[in-house]
């Protein structure tokens, strides 16, 4: 049980002091920290944690097979309550931004499940969850095209963007918009809004956004470098 | 022969006719189909609409009923959208709980009249903290052939610009609320959101208004709402491949 305790804190990462350009929150990342799912990892930004399951490729039921792809299922659970209307939409999105990364091809007829649970909210939930997952999705070893990342930013009334916002900012801003993207070409695969905003603004965003990204990708590359030359 | 191949081959028979930048049914990739809307046609309802895109048909009825306000929120009416996809309109829903395409779909309804202010809550209070307004918008799709956000939302605009609510008094001295139903007054529908839905086809091109079959076969989906000064109230892109920025 020491060993694993060690095993635990060494797999686990938190970013290094940033360039006073980014303005994202402190982030920190645990993988394999649950012994039953093939992959696991729990991603922390700011006070916003998620942790994140991965069964597969496994069993999959013949109502839902799909005859050359695995079947990619989300579920995300909330902190309290229900899992709701919101929920499942969240759900849709998380899974359709998998979908365009994993190579589901390899795994025919198999399913893939990521379980999410919302371990504390402080706002940018949603890019917490496209973050934990694709840690987890790594740590399982589901075959990838690209990793992909979740960017918050937050537009308030007077234009000025706050990326990463905690719940307050996101409370008080004029809109809200959650972006993921991809590793390989920095592509804008999920865009969720809410708000209006006007078109230049979104564009201010995006390159926002994907500036913002490196920083996430590079957290991420060294999250695993360090996991795996210690094993 | 031409069947044959479809039946067998639907990406390539499809891509076929984009290459000649245009689509099956001989529209042009930046064309809609035929919209046909007809305004007020459930009289049991307080507002109503029937909205066909092409094939696709959504109907929503709005009905609006007494409720004390959110606690938190007194001057506030509500607003509830539901969108019903019954398996009449299509053989790949069952009957029973909302699926996951209802749910979301209603989710999107919702974020849409959030978002774009389309109705101010405050309009729909009658008596601060005693009694409001909620609307209760059932939206069902009668027909399914793909771009069912689109369909909708426009639905709904219509329904909502047709709701005519009666007047509403509170009586001092029994405390009841009294309702004049032949003075009636339609709601103040501040913007006009429109939706407008793209298939993404082999990460590069963008197609207007899929049909159900193309929406089956592209590699993902872009739903962006405007309302009429520009500003975008929701940018909907559920996963599926990559677009740059511009």
């Amino acid at each position: 049980m020491q060993a694993d305790a060690k095993i635990r804190t060494e797999s686990a990462t938190e970013s290094g002091p940033r360039g006073p350009s980014c303005s994202l929150r402190h982030f920190a990342c645990e993988q394999n920290l649950l012994s039953r799912p093939d992959g696991s990892a729990s991603f922390l930004q700011g006070d916003t944690s998620v942790l994140a399951g991965v069964y597969g490729p496994a069993e999959v039921k013949v109502s839902k097979e799909i005859f050359n792809k695995a079947t990619l299922e989300v579920i995300l659970r909330p902190k309290i309550g229900l899992p709701g209307v919101a929920e499942k939409s969240r759900e849709r999105l998380i899974r359709n931004t998998c979908e365009a990364v994993v190579l589901g091809t390899l795994h025919p007829r198999t399913s893939i499940t990521v379980v999410l649970q919302v371990v504390s909210d402080a706002g940018s939930l949603l890019a917490c969850c496209l973050n934990a997952a694709c840690m987890a999705l790594v740590d399982a070893g589901v075959p990838m095209r690209a990793l992909f990342c979740g960017v918050t930013c937050a537009l308030n009334a007077d234009g000025t963007l706050v990326l990463d916002p905690t719940a307050k900012q996101e409370k008080e801003a004029r809109a809200v918009l959650t972006l993921a993207l991809d590793s390989v070409e920095r592509k804008l695969l999920m865009s969720t809004t809410k708000g209006l905003y006007s078109d230049a603004e979104l564009q201010q965003c995006l390159a926002a956004a994907q500036a913002a990204s490196q920083h996430v990708f590079r957290f991420y590359r060294e999250s695993l470098q360090r996991r795996y030359s210690k094993s | 022969m031409a069947a044959g191949f479809k039946t067998v081959e639907p990406l390539e028979y499809y891509r076929r006719f984009l290459k000649e930048n245009c689509r099956p049914d001989g529209r042009e990739l930046g064309e809609f189909r035929t919209t046909t809307v007809n305004i007020g046609s459930i009289s049991t309802a307080d507002g109503s609409a029937l909205v066909k895109l092409g094939n696709t048909t959504v109907i929503c009825g709005i009905k609006a009923e007494f409720a004390a306000p959110p606690t938190d929120a007194p001057d506030k009416g509500y607003v509830v959208p539901n969108v019903d996809l019954p398996p009449l309109c299509s053989s790949r829903f069952r009957s029973g709980p909302p699926g996951e395409e209802a749910q979301v779909a209603s989710q999107f309804i919702a974020d849409v009249i959030e978002n774009s202010q389309i109705i101010q809550k405050e309009d729909l209070c009658i008596s601060p903290g005693k009694l409001s307004w909620v609307l209760y918008c059932d939206i069902i799709c009668l027909d399914y052939d793909g771009n069912i956000l689109d369909a909708c939302t426009f639905a709904l605009l219509a329904a909502l610009k047709n709701v005519q609510l009666p007047e509403v008094t509170i009586n001092e001295e029994t405390g009841l609320a009294e309702v004049n139903l032949k003075k009636k007054s339609y709601l103040n529908i501040r913007t006009h959101p429109v939706a407008t839905s793209f298939a993404v086809f082999d990460d590069t091109l963008l197609i207007v208004d899929p049909t159900g079959e193309e929406e089956h076969l592209a590699t993902g989906t872009l739903t962006v709402v405007m309302d009429e000064e520009g500003k975008l109230c929701c940018l909907h892109k559920p996963g599926g491949s990559g677009l740059t920025g511009a």
